[in-house]
């Protein structure tokens, strides 16, 4: 029931090569629109538009007010004065240690970003241009990897890091987002593999180019795309990771803001406006790095169910 | 088996980060499943199925359950009429479209828990901005709200509003793809024969987004089924577990309790659970073919 082809999991693109986008169809889109249906649908987006933007809007308004005016029983929509110094008074708070827990994120999803890298590559590489025997069989494990979720397998893992001596390291946490983003990476840099013609590779080789020459000079220009798309998806994912970070980093210096952030949570004064503000910091440049991969998210994620 | 050794330099490196970050644990936790651990972390012998027993056993594990099922259906259901309906409107021209595509995206890329602790800020009793703007277009009476998260039942009714938010983007995006598949003939077609919109959607396009929408279904069912922090931060704090569903109470087990021989054995239920949806999975969407 393969019913999605690639050019078209990549809305407004002609897929990772001008070769993928020849059978492209036509657009299922009206051809004349009256004006009354044109308002609608302007309507229909400025309601989207305000519904999906409007709990970061509340984060954002929140985090300039003062501790006194977001406590407020007449709370207000707006903030009445703008508090932009919240934004370096934040980062030392009783309730956890902000600025270490932002290295940590930072440090966990980098690192993981680069063994995904190290390891995806050359597997997807591999796997999209060559057949062997266990082929499938590594495929299947592959995309089982992106449906079984770190959170059902917690208590597994913290009792193997306990015994690898592990537990409440980086290393640990690199290593869970690394094998859970390896999916991911895989299937998107395989499909931007398999978009190459293999007239490309065998040109090269007879001109004297080994595998890993042709991997690296004829194959990496042209997947570019799909490297960069692997490479924020794990970075992206790996920063927000919580249920395994929760269990898996005990001290509070350790942990990621995600884990972090939930310690306000049910203080006697909860000092909302810091929270607000290190979510602002957290999640500004993830939104940004998200927005640029959007016409290729669908394609890692649906596996190999789209091609 | 020389053409497996011949790949085994490109293909080895994932093996092995599989290998000890998925497989290794799952062997593990099977193993701690019929263990009896204590809360120091040390191992005093088999007890066979005795955990099983045990979770299985406890007064909340049936109304758990139950509510894990209402959980997963009624969030998959609520995103999956909410996303096509959202796609059809991101499918459509009309000017600024591009600005509201990448607004839905923000949830997608924001954490989970920091939308979630918007929402419960937002909820709170006297100083809540959701509370107050509920109480200012007068839905709610006072301003002390109904404590919307002081109650398991209104907790979780919350905490399902916000799962379906966070699930909307990628099912949205999904079907969007789907919906570039539909090709133009057919839509057409329907209109000659002097179909309206609505009868044009339900009897021609929506029967060609079929191998999208499965796909989305049960990508959402498994990611809503593993969730775990939305539910810890609207409903964490209440005692009892009265919003409970597996997976929180997982790691109820693991961190309140610290009895990580009960955690394991329900991770070795929800792990069957996963298994018996992937396999739906791949029966039905069939990710290998063609590859």
């Amino acid at each position: 029931m393969a019913v999605l082809t690639r050019e078209q999991t990549t809305p407004g693109t002609a897929g990772p090569l001008p070769t993928d986008g020849l059978r492209r169809r036509r657009r299922y889109t009206a051809d004349q629109v009256p004006l009354g249906s044109l308002l609608l649908r302007l309507l229909g987006g400025l309601v989207v538009l305000v519904v999906f933007l409007l709990p970061y809007l509340i984060m954002f308004f929140g985090s300039v007010k003062t501790k006194a005016e977001i406590r407020s029983v007449d709370p207000t929509y707006f903030p009445r004065e703008w508090h932009w110094d919240n934004y370096l008074t934040m980062w030392s708070t009783p309730e956890t240690p902000l600025l270490q827990n932002l290295i940590s994120t930072l440090v966990i999803s980098l690192c993981a970003t680069l063994v995904v890298l190290a390891v995806a590559l050359p597997a997807a590489y591999y796997t999209a241009r060559f057949r062997f025997r266990g082929r499938l069989v590594f495929l299947f494990l592959v995309i089982v990897t992106q449906m079984v979720q770190p959170a059902v397998l917690t208590s597994g893992l913290f009792r193997e890091f306990i015994a690898m001596g592990i537990l409440d390291t980086w290393l640990a946490m690199i290593l869970v987002n690394a094998a859970f983003n390896l999916s991911f990476a895989v299937w998107i840099m395989h499909s931007f593999f398999a978009g190459i013609p293999r007239e490309v590779d065998e040109a090269a080789q007879l001109d004297g180019a080994g595998t890993f020459a042709v991997l690296t000079r004829i194959n990496l220009p042209l997947v570019w795309p799909g490297i960069v798309t692997a490479v924020v998806f794990t970075f992206v994912a790996s920063w927000n990771e919580f249920a395994a970070s929760l269990v898996l980093l005990t001290t509070a210096g350790n942990q990621p803001l995600s884990v972090a952030l939930t310690k306000f949570v049910g203080q006697y004064e909860t000092s909302w406006h810091y929270v607000f503000g290190v979510s602002i910091v957290a999640i500004v440049p993830v939104v940004l790095l998200f927005m640029a991969i959007e016409k290729r998210l669908v394609g890692g994620l649906v596996a190999g169910s789209v091609k | 088996m020389k053409d497996l050794l011949k790949a085994l330099p490109w293909i080895g490196p994932a093996v092995a980060l599989i290998a000890t970050v998925v497989l290794f644990p799952v062997g593990l936790m099977f193993w701690n499943s019929t263990r009896d651990i204590s809360q120091s972390g040390v191992d005093k012998g088999g007890v066979g199925l005795d955990n099983f027993a045990t979770v299985v056993g406890f007064d909340a594990f049936w109304p758990i359950l139950g509510r894990t099922v209402v959980w997963v259906v009624v969030v998959v259901a609520c995103t999956l009429v909410i996303s096509l309906a959202l796609a059809a409107l991101l499918n459509k021209a009309f000017p600024g479209r591009r600005l509201v595509r990448m607004a839905v995206i923000v949830p997608w890329a924001s954490s989970v828990v920091m939308t979630t602790l918007v929402v419960h800020y937002g909820l709170e009793p006297y100083f809540g901005i959701i509370n107050s703007f509920l109480v200012d277009v007068g839905l709610i009476d006072s301003p002390e709200g109904y404590g919307w998260t002081r109650h398991a039942g209104t907790a979780f009714t919350w905490a399902m509003v916000v799962a379906v938010f966070v699930s909307l983007p990628f099912t949205t995006y999904t079907i969007l793809a789907g919906l570039q598949t539909v090709p133009g003939e057919t839509v057409e077609a329907a209109r000659l024969d002097g179909a309206n919109g609505v009868r044009t959607y339900l009897s021609v396009v929506l029967p060609q987004l079929r191998g999208a929408v499965s796909v989305a279904v049960l990508i959402n069912i498994i990611n809503v089924f593993n969730s775990l922090p939305i539910l810890r931060v609207m409903t964490g704090s209440i005692p009892g577990y009265d919003a409970d569903t597996v997976m929180t109470m997982i790691f109820k087990y693991m961190q309140n309790q610290r009895q990580i021989d009960l955690a394991s054995a329900l991770s070795v239920i929800a792990f069957l659970v996963v298994v018996v949806i992937v396999a739906v999975y791949v029966r039905l969407v069939r990710p290998l073919e063609e590859v």
